[in-house]
């Protein structure tokens, strides 16, 4: 049901049935290791193109969520998944892969939560049962398309980011045990005149406090409510920026309670952090692990992601355009 | 129904921010980097030189050409074996700057566009970054050529 | 053994531009590339590179910027010979040497190597 001016609240709490998540060389060396179903140890894993490379990483995490949800692949009625290569070709092949009705979905890094939100929404409107939402991303594979050629050699700002090789997808049911999908905000396009493509964390702050306010101010809500909350890939300047923003917003974020994903991909003492991680795979992997398991734990009981996306294309930017970012937010609960 | 937002901050006000945000670029620190490795990488190019001059006769004029050759050489190697891009973000300009950073942004494109075959993937990428030093090299020699000649044709006559 | 010392400090000099011209100019590494190749060229029409050359050697002659002089030189010399028409005809015949070796080298290199990322 929608309430407010963005936001809907899923009456029939979609349940996360079953989550995966596959990790490439990068991500097996950070912090979060552990909280990965699959890691590859190498950037090609066998396949001859590192595009072949991202759409293997996609079938491989929505084959073990679907698995893991004790379903087979037939029993999944719709796929939603997106990327960040042009036409959105990993998810396209994974949905044939798949061979079940696809909806491809481009929300650059915010696909996670766009994704996971139009599944709740399917199911808890009851326009389906099982719904698969699933995204990935490729370092090599991003790097070719949208910024040089991986061994060319320019110098990375501190502000750039580093894309995440991995996938993450989740298995949504309309009933059974597991964290629950609660509410989701569709965030709108928020551009603050941004153009530098290697400091996306500052692009995409202002989309990401946005979704955030609009959904506190349509669910009559406040950071009290949430253990956590979480942006997809803000990075480390971002990050900081963002906990600027938030009391123009007025907004009383305590600064614990807010983290990134980007930020907690890799750890500091990773060669060429940068800012952080970046990519629709970031918040995936590092929200269906990790964040899942705490839940699973009982160390989180209610968590706010806030998936953010920067929607440029190679071209925009040589055109002078500014970069236009988006924020979803999806809010899960999980009571042991 | 939908009360009109009001503004809460203007797109100025916001880049404002944004820019104090930034880090400052270790600007000293990269001219020092890339001091020492460009005056490194020009300092084999000399011994590289001198070595065509007393081991293969070139004079000092036509030792130029193999010089850049074998730099190049070295250059996409370094670039196929995956260690040049690191050397270079510690490097930056110095190893942009000299014929170095060239044969990287050609066998970097060659390398990466394998992938979508010979002809269209490598072939025509190639040149997608060092495109623009040979457009703007010939341009910008084609107009001063020009110049310098209408300027001594009219001289002379 | 003086021209290795120039060598060193005038091709360092001349990346330090370059990486000025990236820190605080804000410009992409082509961008700042074509803007030496450029400004190697306008030195070459004010004759002032080929006594930079024979100077400091290597450190003039293998930043980018020689690249541009190569090419003024080559239009230069073929205009004297044959006139107008030598500015479009001779530009290529000094500087044949780097643009070959990089498109045969990375060919080559695209059939044996792979991107590592």
């Amino acid at each position: 049901m929608k309430q407010g001016s963005q936001s809907w609240v899923f009456t029939n709490c979609p349940v996360i049935v079953g989550a995966a998540v596959v990790g490439g060389p990068r991500e097996a060396r950070g912090p979060l290791a552990e909280d990965f179903d699959l890691l590859h140890d190498d950037l090609l894993f066998g396949e001859k193109t590192f595009e072949k490379a991202e759409k293997k990483l996609l079938e491989e995490a929505c084959e073990l969520a679907v698995q893991k949800a004790k379903l087979q692949k037939q029993d999944i009625e719709f796929f939603i998944g997106g990327d960040l290569l042009n036409q959105i070709i990993s998810s396209t092949f994974t949905g044939r892969t798949l061979s079940v009705p696809y909806l491809g979905v481009f929300g650059a890094c915010s696909t996670s939560m766009e994704s996971l939100a139009l599944g709740a929404l399917i199911i808890d409107s009851r326009f389906g049962g099982n719904v698969l939402c699933g995204t990935a991303s490729h370092y090599a594979a991003v790097e070719k398309q949208y910024r040089y050629p991986t061994e060319y050699g320019s110098q990375k700002p501190d502000t750039a980011q580093w894309t995440v090789t991995g996938a993450g997808a989740v298995v949504l049911g309309p009933t059974g045990a597991g964290p629950r999908v609660v509410s989701a905000t569709i965030g709108k396009i928020v551009d603050m005149g941004l153009k530098d493509p290697f400091n996306m964390g500052a692009a995409m702050a202002p989309a990401a406090v946005d979704t955030i306010a609009a959904h506190f101010q349509d669910l009559a809500a406040s950071p009290s409510d949430y253990d956590l909350i979480i942006t997809g890939d803000l990075g480390r300047y971002g990050h900081q920026l963002t906990l600027e923003l938030f009391p123009k917003y007025h907004i009383d974020m305590p600064e614990e309670k807010y983290v990134d994903c980007g930020m907690m991909i890799y750890s500091r003492e990773q060669p060429m952090r940068f800012a952080g991680g970046s990519g629709c795979a970031c918040s995936a992997v590092v929200v269906f692990g990790h964040i899942l398991n705490r839940m699973r734990r009982g160390e989180l009981k209610k968590v706010l992601i806030v998936a953010t996306g920067a929607l440029l294309s190679p071209l925009s930017y040589q055109q002078k355009e500014s970069i236009p970012c988006i924020a979803h937010a999806v809010a899960i609960e999980y009571t042991v | 129904m939908t009360e009109h937002k009001q503004r809460i901050l203007t797109q100025k006000e916001y880049q404002q921010m944004a820019k104090a945000n930034e880090p400052k670029r270790p600007v000293l620190a990269n001219c020092v980097r890339a001091f020492l490795v460009g005056g490194i990488i020009c300092l084999i190019g000399q011994g590289i030189t001198d070595f065509y001059i007393f081991c293969f006769g070139f004079t000092e004029k036509s030792a130029g050409n193999p010089t850049a050759a074998t730099l190049i050489l070295l250059s996409v190697l370094l670039t196929s074996l995956g260690v040049y891009d690191h050397i270079a973000q510690w490097a930056g300009a110095g190893t942009a700057v000299p014929v170095t950073g060239f044969a990287n942004s050609m066998a970097s494109a060659a390398l990466e566009h394998r992938t979508e075959g010979y002809v269209l993937g490598v072939g025509s990428n190639m040149f997608k970054l060092a495109g623009s030093v040979i457009v703007f090299g010939v341009f910008s020699a084609f107009v001063i050529a020009l110049i310098r000649t209408l300027i001594a044709m009219i001289g002379g006559v | 053994m003086q021209i290795y010392f120039w060598a060193f400090v005038v091709g360092g000099l001349i990346c330090v531009i370059g990486q000025l011209l990236l820190d605080v100019g804000k410009l992409t590494p082509a961008h700042m590339v074509t803007v030496l190749v450029v400004a190697g060229a306008i030195l070459s029409g004010l004759e002032l590179y080929q006594p930079l050359i024979d100077f400091a050697g290597a450190g003039a002659s293998v930043p980018i910027t020689s690249f541009g002089n190569a090419l003024v030189q080559g239009a230069l010399s073929e205009a004297k010979r044959s006139g107008l028409v030598g500015i479009v005809t001779g530009i290529f015949e000094v500087t044949s040497a780097g643009i070959s070796s990089a498109i045969i080298f990375a060919f080559l290199a695209s059939l044996v190597f792979r991107p590592k990322g």
